[in-house]
Parts: structure tokens; sequence; C-alpha cells
């Protein structure tokens, strides 16, 4: 069945090697190679399911951490009382209510953003393609800070109208770096200048909020975790319940993708029904995300190459994204309100931490592509 | 072996935009064989291929793949019966060689389905064949052309086809490479019975790596047939508007082409007499 290109014993012979001829057949050693193709495969997926479980078992680490810790210290006993449903005085309140909403956004928050930001950035090709700086968040940001302050909406219709102006973004940005197909740099500057217009909106919008609502609505701007409730908490699982596995059943096709539309076609792809419904998947999640929370600055956006970093090329970045993206909400939000003498909002802390990065990677793109 | 597939193209008429690149062209690919597609630059060669492996939705005709049009077959059924292999893929950074091959076994899996031994099997082979079992763990973007050119191949052959499309598979390799590749491509469809097609730039590589030579000229066909009855002087003037000599290629027996240009047409190589020489180095 198979054929084997021999290269001549170095001692035996040394027939001169004529083109167009053809070299003799030598019986095959495929066993051995299936071994070697078995022990690489093998060894990166190792790797890959050691580092899922290191950060997945890092992401319950500190959402036990964030509902221990506060102004009151409760040990892991009451804790796990009061999520058993047990009334503990003092506990019930602060953790049931206050810390354990809040622990779970940040967790789904994270994994949201991490989820739609690699998807982006995989799909385009370009690190900088990330949802929150091509527009998207500040999209559904604006979209929500307008709805709370001049129509008063609130709860679930604030998610549906940040999801329909996420979507529209999305199409609008698509649509105006478009020329014969879209080039990834094209597409991050276009989403770069209608991300500004669109925090203009946004500054609009809170500076005629009334001073009861600024707080409110101030998360809007950076994104923050205070006063998240299980209101909050429940459209977003129910996002990360739908959107997360129609997104996952797209790895082995966004894989193929990886290597070239040509390529992926030739290889049964169906390029633009794939692009489409993991746009689509990506759009949601990281909407709702910013309904429930605001636009956590950089989560998105660097959840995909910090993954990238610790996981090397072994298969696809969705789950590490995602678990990346929860820890870096979770540890910025213990830092943003524990670390410093005065408690911030939990996107000021993930914004200091992905400018550098940004600034970063458009000198390096500068020094390599020369496109910019 | 693989088994022999009829690709023949009917009527085909595929265009971007307004300008029609392929008009009303009926080709039939002979199966067990290879093909080699020539042309100048934009005569429509790529797109030809393309369209045979349905990147592009032809506007009237439609191409044929065992009596069925390939643009109504589910892509990944099409798939396992014709891969192609494009003229720039893209290696994702740091992605290893039998990850990268493993990833032509797409349209033998479904969506949840878990990796099989069979792709294991498929991959072994693949990279047996192209002789790059050695760089397995390696990264792709650290390998040399020759090298990565290999790789491709083999995760074409992973997908396991009996029909294998090429679009210029040897640009951007120095000579040497070229005729490994080719070497690699006669010694699948000789062991195997693998149809091979190929878009090739070199007409006399062409000439003596392909059983049957198909020679496009804007869209349309010239010539198709064995190199000897397609190579001549007529057909290299029409084609490529170049005046040459076709001879035997002392190697293989095959046609040669030799272009003749506007100097060198004279045994000693005389420069142009009224041009003195000193005068074109000054400039």
């Amino acid at each position: 069945m198979s054929i084997v290109r021999t290269r001549p014993h170095e001692s035996a012979e040394s027939s001169p090697h004529r083109a167009g001829e053809l070299t003799p057949l030598r019986t095959p050693d495929l066993r051995a190679a299936v071994t070697t193709v078995t022990s690489a495969r093998t060894a990166r997926l190792r790797r890959r399911r050691i580092v899922i479980a290191v950060l997945a078992a890092l992401v319950v680490a500190l959402f036990a951490t964030s509902l221990m810790v506060g102004r009151t210290f409760y040990p892991p006993a009451d804790v796990l009382a009061v999520i058993a449903g047990h009334d503990v005085p003092g506990a019930s309140f602060t953790v049931g209510t206050l810390r354990l909403p809040r622990a779970c956004v940040a967790v789904l928050t994270g994994a949201c953003f991490g989820l739609g930001g690699v998807t982006f950035q995989t799909m385009l090709r370009n690190p900088l393609a990330s949802p929150d700086v091509i527009g998207i968040t500040s999209g559904a940001g604006a979209a929500a800070a307008v709805a709370i302050v001049f129509f008063s909406l609130g709860g679930f219709a604030v998610s549906v109208v940040a999801v329909l102006a996420g979507v529209a973004v999305a199409m609008a940005v698509y649509l105006l770096a478009y020329r014969g197909g879209v080039a990834g740099t094209r597409l991050v500057l276009v989403g770069i200048g209608v991300a500004a217009m669109l925090n203009s909106v946004t500054y609009y919008a809170l500076d005629k909020a009334p001073q009861w609502e600024l707080q409110e609505a101030m998360r809007w701007l950076s994104g923050s975790l205070n006063g998240a409730s299980w209101k909050d908490a429940l459209p977003l699982a129910l996002a990360m319940v739908v959107l997360g596995p129609l997104l996952l059943a797209q790895v082995r096709n966004l894989g193929a993708l990886q290597l070239g539309d040509d390529t992926a076609a030739a290889l049964g792809v169906r390029t633009e029904r794939t692009r489409i419904v993991a746009i689509l998947a990506a759009v949601g999640l990281i909407t709702f995300a910013t309904a429930a929370a605001g636009p956590i600055a950089f989560v998105a956006f660097l959840s995909g190459p910090i993954a990238a970093r610790i996981v090397g090329p072994r298969g696809s970045m969705l789950i590490p994204a995602a678990l990346v993206g929860s820890l870096l909400v979770l540890v910025a939000d213990l830092a943003a309100q524990f670390a410093f003498g005065t408690k911030f909002p939990v996107g000021v802390v993930t914004g200091v931490l992905g400018a550098p990065y940004l600034v970063y990677l458009i000198i390096r793109t500068n020094r390599t592509g020369g496109v910019l | 072996m693989t088994r022999d597939r009829a690709l023949t193209v009917e009527n085909l008429t595929v265009g971007y935009h307004e300008r029609m690149v392929i008009d009303g062209l009926d080709l039939a690919i002979p199966p067990g064989k290879i093909t080699a597609i020539v042309g100048a630059n934009a005569c429509g060669k790529s797109t030809l291929l393309r369209s045979m492996s349905r990147l592009l939705s032809p506007r009237g005709g439609q191409v044929l793949l065992d009596g069925k049009a390939v643009h109504r077959m589910p892509a990944k059924e099409l798939a396992r019966q014709l891969g192609l292999l494009p003229q720039s893929p893209i290696a994702p950074e740091g992605i290893t060689v039998a990850d990268l091959v493993g990833r032509g076994r797409h349209p033998h899996q479904r969506i949840l389905s878990r990796w099989t031994s069979a792709d294991n099997e498929a991959v072994a082979d693949a990279l047996t064949v192209t002789d790059t079992v050695e760089l397995a763990d390696r990264p792709v973007d650290e390998l040399s052309g020759g090298q990565r050119q290999r790789v491709w191949i083999a995760m074409a052959l992973a997908q396991r086809t009996d029909v294998l499309l090429l679009d210029e598979p040897t640009t951007f390799l120095d000579v040497s490479h070229q005729v490994e590749v080719l070497d690699l491509l006669t010694d699948l469809n000789t062991a195997r019975g693998t149809t091979i097609v190929m878009v090739l730039h070199d007409l006399n590589l062409a000439a003596r790596y392909s059983d049957h030579l198909i020679a496009l000229g804007e869209g349309a066909l010239h010539a198709a047939g064995t190199p000897s009855e397609v190579l001549t002087p007529a057909l290299v003037e029409a084609v490529f508007g170049l005046a040459s000599q076709v001879i035997v290629d002392p190697v293989s027996g095959t046609p040669l082409m030799v272009p003749k240009g506007r100097h060198h047409s004279g045994r000693s190589a005389a420069p142009r007499p009224d041009v003195p020489i000193s005068h074109l180095a000054e400039r």
C-alpha cells in the first residue's frame, strides 16, 4: 500500500541520483513511523492537558480565595456551609449575597472574554484584532450606557441592547474594512477608530447621567464587578451554556482555517459558514460579558496570547484562553479590591496590565510587518 | 492503490467581477496519470485549478468528478477524493510537522470524533513517503524551503485522496529541490496510481514530468496531449510570444525548449554590433 523513497545506503551504494528515474523502493518501516507519530502526539497532548489542569486548579483556588477574603475573613468551612445552603450568621449575607455572585461573574466574564477574544485573534491571524481593540466591547458598552441613562432600561433589556449593538458594530467594522476581502491590519485600524467614536458616546452618556447613577454608569467605561449580583450572573451562564459548545464544535474547522482559506476549503471546510458561526458565537459571548460587567479592559486581548505562551503550539487555544481569562479577572479583581489603599474597578487593573502589551505588539508589528 | 477518478471540465466559465478568466473551457484529465498545466502569467492556470477543487464557483459549465458535479458534492466527500495544495498555504506559528500533517485528516473526521489509529497510520505513511519522519517533532517554521514543501505535500497525502492538485509546487525552491519534489510526485503516481494535476512554470520540467501536458492561453485551451505533441516552437510562440527551438532532452528523451531571445542567437554569442559593450557598461 505504501511507498517509500529510499535514500541510498550511505556505504553500500552511491548511485548517482538521476532526475526522472524512480528511486528503488524499500520495504517501508511504517511501524516505526507510526510509533514516532503516536508518541509525538501523545507528548504534545500530555503537556497540553497538564497546563489546562493547572490553569483550572488555579481558577478554583482563586475562586475560593475570593469567597473567603474581604473585610471579614471566613474560613473554608463557613464558605462551604453557605454554598450548601445552611444559615451562617454574617457569612450567609456577605458570602452568599455579595461575594459568591461576584466571583461567579468574574469567572464567567473572564471565560467569555477569553473565548471571544482568542476566536477573533485566531481567525484574523492577528493578535491586535481582538474585540476590545476593534470596538465591539466599546459598542456594547456605549449601547448599555445609553440604554441605562437615556431610556432607564435595566436588567435583561440592557443585555439585549448590548448584544445587538455588539453584533451591529462587528458588522459595521467588517463592512468598513471590506475591500474585496478583509485584511487583518485594515480591520484593526478601522476598529480602533470606531472604538474611539463609541467611547465618546459613552462619555457623553456619563456626562448626562444623574449623580446617583454615575457609579453604575462608570462601569461602562472600564468594567467593574462592584455590585455584581445573581441578576448579572444568570444571563452570562446561559450565554456560556449555549454559545460555548457552539464555538467548541468549530475547533477542528478553525484549526483547518488557520492554514489559510484555500487549504481549509480543500480539506472540506465550509469556510464562510465556519467564520459566520464562530464570529456570531464570539460576539455573543463578548457582548453578554460586557452587559454584565462592562468592557473589562484588555481581558479579551490578553487571554489568547498568554494562553498561547503557556500552552505552546499544541492544539486549539479556546479552552486555555477561557481559563486564562477567568484567572485574569479573578486576580485583577482581588488586586483592585485589596492591593491598594482605595478600591478600584477591576478594569483599571486589567487596563494597566494590557496597555503596555498593546504598545509592545504595535511596535513589533511595525518592525516585522511594516504595514502600520 | 488509489482509485482512478475521471475528472472532466465541461464548458467552464469562471471570472472575477466583470473579467472572465476562463471562458467555455473543455478538458479531460487522464485518470492515473500526471498532468501538467502550463501557460503565461495570468492566463487562468490557478483559476482552473481552484475551480476544479471548487474554491471558485463557475459562472457557467461544470467540473465533474466521476460524472458528479463537484460544486454539488458534500464538502467533506469531495475532500476525501480530491485534494489541493494551494500556492501559498499558511503554517501557524510554531506548529510541528506531525501536527500540520495531521490536519490533513480533517475530511475523515467528524466534529467530536476521536483521533484514531487509522489517522496515526495515515500521518505516519505520509511522513514516510515524503521522507520527513525525522522532522515529525520540529516546528514547520524552522525548516528549509524544500523540507517545508515536502511537509505540505505530506499533509495533502494524509488526506488520502485519489486525485491530487498542486498549484505551482516548485515555486520558491532551488533547482535541486524542484527536481526532488517532482520525483516524489512521480513516485507517488507510479506506486499508487494517484492522479496528479499540477500547475508548473517551468516548461521543460513540465514536459519531463508529465504524461499529459495542457497549454492554456488567455483562459482558453491551446493544446493538450503528450509533451512531445504539445511542446513545439509554434506553441511556445503562440502561448508565450517567444521564439524558440525544441530539441530532445538528452537525459529523459522528452522535448526541451530552448528560448531564442534577441541575444546569443549565434554560436559565438556575439553582442549586437551597433551597441559597443563599453557604452552599455557606463550606464
